[in-house]
Order: structure tokens, then sequence, then C-alpha cells
């Protein structure tokens, strides 16, 4: 749709602005075995953003609940493993919070072992953690949730791989054109060198705002240490550009 | 302030991602509903059985917000099968008729085949080739 199109229609939509070069991985990344026959090898068409890729879908209050962000509870007994608390604040790159979005978060157990079948190596599963939480950022984009750290774990990518500890998290923003899915990792993890995955990511300062930071402040004496993870998500031009002079 | 980078779902979402009424956009018995399905392949034409297809659509009247959700998520089976139940949408409002609903106008008629969803029994069909002879048109947005 062109500028005058947009105002000719009367409907004032924003348009998002992309991401910096190197800011995500290539879809072909031949250190990541499996996206050498996962990636299209087409280019891809450039889509102007209409009202499908500007709006996104609200998840109400009923579909998650406080203990959603709580992945330590809802079982018999306590999970092993680090207490960790891990917040922060969904954003767009010019700062402006993220209210009411949903957040969802899944990972290892402490033993680096995932709830799926998918996942065989031996460590064992703990029957008191199941890997998975979500929440709705609250009216200035923040969200909180209780867990334990994860482990590292072997994977069958390369000889010897291991992937650093992480918790996948997905995002969804205001509009379909800021979903985001990605990995939050740990401070001074000496797994980082040998990690395609998270190498993938051109940009070595990228790479570096998928690290969470430690925050003294935010534990919680005797019973949890606290990361912060902040997530910036591109952000809209308030007004499109018009060429109307 | 620089955006952060994306990585990929990795093979274990399934543990949280795929939540219960995830592919119902619209509950079963609905006036109207429809199923959308497909199989998600690799470049071999091998099943991708660990893909996660998410579709976001407005309402019949084209609109977005309200009463319907309009966000659906399945994951993939071993055969790379997915499914979605829905409604069909309206025309979204754009600038033009021309632009109305149709931003893959601009496309050849190969690339845009492989966005047009097949009648089937029940719904619609629509197979996504990650890569291959048949590969789907991806957009950049």
């Amino acid at each position: 749709m062109t500028d005058t199109a947009r105002r000719a229609s009367g409907l004032v939509l924003p348009t998002f602005r992309p991401d910096p070069d190197g800011t995500h991985p290539p879809l072909d990344y031949p250190g990541y075995k499996s996206t050498a026959l996962r990636h299209p090898k087409r280019p891809l068409v450039p889509l102007p953003h209409g009202l499908t890729e500007t709006t996104a879908p609200v998840f109400g209050e009923d579909r998650v609940t406080e203990a959603d962000a709580d992945l330590t509870q809802g079982h018999a007994e306590e999970p092993q493993g680090q207490r960790i608390i891990v917040y922060g604040q969904v954003l767009e790159d010019d700062r402006r919070p993220v209210p009411n979005t949903l957040v969802e978060v899944w990972q290892a157990n402490a033993g680096g072992r995932y709830r799926h079948d998918g996942d065989q190596h031996p460590a064992p599963l703990d029957p008191n953690f199941s890997g998975g939480g979500r929440c709705l950022t609250d009216a200035e984009g923040r969200f909180r949730f209780i867990t334990i750290q994860p482990g590292a774990y072997p994977w069958g990518n390369h000889h010897n791989a291991w992937r650093p500890a992480h918790i996948h998290f997905s995002v969804f923003g205001r509009a379909f054109v800021q979903r985001l899915v990605t990995q939050m990792y740990f401070p001074g993890d000496p797994l980082f060198f040998q990690d395609p995955i998270f190498n993938s990511v051109p940009d070595a300062a990228a790479r570096e705002r998928m690290i969470c930071r430690f925050d003294l402040e935010q534990t919680v004496p005797e019973w949890a240490l606290a990361y912060q993870f902040d997530i910036v998500l591109r952000g809209a031009d308030a007004t499109p550009m018009e060429d109307d002079h | 302030m620089p955006t952060t980078p994306s990585q990929t779902v990795g093979p274990f979402f399934a543990i949280e991602l795929p939540y219960g009424d995830g592919p119902y956009v619209v509950a079963e018995g609905t006036a109207g509903a429809v199923w959308l399905r497909g199989r998600v392949l690799d470049g071999d034409g091998a099943p991708v059985p660990d893909a996660l297809v998410e579709s976001w659509q407005a309402d019949p009247g084209g609109r977005f917000g309200g009463d319907f959700r309009g966000f659906g998520r399945s994951g993939t089976d071993d055969e790379g099968r997915w499914a979605i139940l829905t409604l069909k949408p309206g025309p979204v409002p754009a600038g033009s008729d021309a632009a109305a609903q149709a931003p893959h106008g601009g496309l050849d008629e190969q690339a845009r085949a492989t966005l047009v969803a097949q009648p089937s029994a029940d719904g619609y069909e629509l197979d996504i080739h990650l890569q291959g002879p048949h590969e789907t048109t991806f957009f950049a947005v």
C-alpha cells in the first residue's frame, strides 16, 4: 500500500522500523545443521504493513493466571535446582513499554533435561518441574517469573556439542511484525564460544543483548537469586511517512 | 535502543507452547467453521515434525479485535501435519480495492499459487514447503 493509498482509505497505519543488519540469524546458518533443508532459497518478498501486520492477538486475563508465572509451583514438591527470579520489561526501540502482552517461557530442568520425548539424554527428569510458564506484561510492560536455573545440555549438532544454559522466550508485542521468539542466556557462560545457535547472530553487540544481567538488588535474601532481561522489539513511526508537500 | 535478536524455537517448544485450544481459533461446532490443514515439508520433501504454525487473521467482516481471537497455533505431528479450526476472513480494508486483501497481487502466478489453499472435505488445505521446487512464498515484513 502506498502512503497515498493509506490516506485515501482513511487508515492511519504505523510502519515498523526494520531491525539493523546483523540483529537476527540468517535463515541458512551452516553451523546449525537443521537450517540446511529448512530455509527458503527464494528471496523473501517485501510486504507493506497493512492491518494484518500492525495488529496482534490480545490474550485476556482469563487465559493467564498468576500461578503460571511461577514454574516452581504446581507439583507435589519444589523442583531441584537454584531458585531464580527472572524479571524484565518488554519495550519498543524508543523505550515505549509494551503493556498487556503475552510472554511465554520454556526451559530444561536443573540437570539440563527437557520434559519432552525428543530429549532422551541420560540426565534425570524432575517430577516437580515441567519447565513452562507464561504471564501478561503489566501497564509498564513488566514481567516476572520464578523458576530454577536451567542446566546446560548436550545435543547432536556436532561432536561434543553443548547448549549454554538458556530460557526460551516467546513475545507477541502489539503488532504481528513484532513477534519475537528468542533465548535468554546467563552471564559468563563458558559454552558460548562453541554454540552455533548463540553465534548465529552476526553482530557481537546484539549477541550480548541475549544475556541477562545478575541483579543483586532484586534477589530475595535466603530465598532466590535474580536476573534482569529486558526485551526490545522494533518500534513504529508514530505517524506514517507522508509526502503530502 | 537496539532490538533483541531472535533465536530458533528449538525442538522442545512442545512442552509449553501448544496449549490446549491453540488450534481452535473458534470452538468446534461454530457455524461456518473450517479446518485449515496442511503439512510442513523440508527441502527433501520430508515432513518437519517439530514445526510451529501460527495464524493471524481478520474476522469474517474483515475486522481485528473484538470477540474474535483471530489467533491459532498448531504444532506438527510425525508426518509434519498441522491443523487450525477457524472462520474464513473477510476482506481487510486497505487503501484501494486492488490492495484490499491482495498483498499477493504483485507476485507472479507460480509464487502466488504456493499461497492459495485448496478446498478439502472439511475446509482448506495448504502445504508449506520450506524449500524445493514448490517452495512457499515467504514475505519480509
